[in-house]
């Protein structure tokens, strides 16, 4: 059996370099990779790509990495009202923005994990999201193309994993940790509670091991705002 | 300018919470919508559908009943109703966009009278905005029903011929509940349902950017 739990939450980020296109999950306040979040802003990686629904609330979420002058282009939905160091460095042209229908995050990210080359639309015909992208009418209908969001990392968070990585989530913390588990080329995830393989009912997998490729156990901060 | 009676944002709440039908799958956008489920009529059980992946909403949790992995799309905490049901991101905007929503209300900045939608971004607002699920919910709700004011605080209509805001959506609005009177989007035009009680038309028009149509004289609102 191929190991991939990691000791450390700074071994589990530890090969991440400069550039990289990253993943977070999260939603609401729920199911964002907090501690892996802070053990990348101890690394320092720089120029990172993030791509994630929200910016960070304050400090917590993506905020501590924004504060720290380490993302330079995010793909995001609804940045939030409460992400002052994002909208600080947007302002400053520290950063750059590009903003998707929140469904069409997803779906571009599942193109990515689905080998889809891309996408026809009805969503964002006729708004700002549709400059610059192609249109055409299918079914009597305006569509626009949207291409996939590919990741080489994906930070997200979860409740229990096996020690294979078959993974199940909390409440509403899944959100949008499953989708970019299987759209990044590799996927970290941490978790409340390692269990032995089998000890997860196969019918109860929500994200299937085959997508998870990093986990480690995180008994720090939970919430982070 | 007459200073006649407007409803209340509870009382637009209110009466677009008739417009929900028995049993049906219904998302609650913010503003005026959220307060929507406080409002229902008592023979009526809708599924509320919160696009963090959660059916089953209930009422929003009690002081010491907080759990911050159960929060809807306002990052509130609430609670679920039996038969509830969790899924992730991409399932709960599959929902939205397609088709499988029987309602879906929305705020509004700006209507047109073709429905055309602008509620996401305020011209010359500071910072970045941000669009959310709004989108996705109006390219693909049956049907769509935007409770706002009826004008700005400045008094500027906002239902206006060709929207000025940026757009969520084209020709997606079907119902508009205003603070005056209630409006469906039809081909042929903006048609008066309801009118607040005390208003005429002719006074109701002034204050409205696009051409109302009225099918005879149309009833006060009343509430339920």
């Amino acid at each position: 059996m191929r190991n991939k739990i990691h000791p450390t939450l700074d071994s589990a980020v530890g090969d991440i370099r400069d550039g990289a296109r990253i993943m977070f999950g999260g939603f609401g306040g729920a199911g964002f990779p907090n501690n892996l979040i802070q053990a990348l802003a101890r690394k320092g990686t720089k120029d990172i790509t993030a791509i994630s629904n929200n910016c960070g609330t304050r400090d917590g979420e993506l905020g501590l990495m924004f504060k720290n002058g380490q993302i330079r282009h995010v793909i995001a939905s609804f940045p939030g009202p409460h992400s002052n160091y994002f909208q600080e460095k947007l302002a400053a042209k520290k950063v750059t923005l590009e903003l998707v229908p929140q469904g069409i995050l997803c779906e571009r990210m599942r193109a990515a994990a689905a080998g889809l080359c891309a996408f026809y639309t009805t969503v964002g015909v006729g708004t700002e999201v549709a400059a610059g992208k192609e249109e055409r009418t299918i079914e009597g209908k305006r569509c626009i193309l949207e291409m996939p969001i590919h990741a080489d990392y994906a930070l997200i968070k979860a409740e229990t994993a096996d020690e294979l990585g078959n993974l199940t989530y909390r409440l509403a913390a899944r959100n949008f940790n499953p989708i970019m588990a299987m759209a990044a080329t590799t996927t970290i995830v941490e978790v409340d509670e390692i269990v032995p393989v089998g000890a997860i009912k196969p019918e109860h997998v929500v994200t299937p091991a085959i997508f998870v490729h990093r986990i480690v156990q995180a008994k720090g901060v939970r919430y982070a705002g | 300018m007459p200073d006649k009676p407007r409803l209340t944002r509870e009382q637009i709440a209110h009466r677009a919470a008739m417009e929900l039908p028995d049993g049906a799958y219904v998302n609650l956008g913010w503003g005026i919508p959220n307060l929507i489920a406080d409002y229902l009529p008592k023979n009526v059980e809708v599924y509320f559908h919160s696009e963090n992946g959660i059916l089953g909403m209930g009422r929003r949790a009690r002081p010491g009943e907080e759990d911050y992995d159960l929060v809807d799309a306002m990052k509130v905490p609430v609670t679920l109703i039996p038969g509830a049901s969790f899924f992730h991101q991409a399932d709960a905007h599959l929902m939205s966009r397609g088709g499988h929503l029987d309602v879906a209300v929305l705020g509004g900045f700006q209507v047109s009278e073709k429905g055309d939608l602008a509620n996401w971004k305020i011209p010359g607002a500071k910072g970045s905005g941000g669009i959310g699920g709004a989108m996705d919910i109006a390219a693909g709700a049956k049907k769509l029903i935007v409770c706002m004011e009826h004008t700005t605080r400045e008094g500027s209509p906002k239902i206006v011929r060709q929207c000025t805001y940026p757009l969520t959506g084209l020709a997606c609005v079907d119902t508009l509940v205003t603070d005056l009177a209630v409006i469906d989007v039809k081909p042929e035009g903006l048609i008066l349902r309801e009118i607040a009680s005390g208003w005429d038309i002719e006074g109701l028009q002034k204050l409205t950017g696009a051409p109302l149509m009225s099918l005879g004289r149309a009833p006060e609102i009343k509430f339920l």
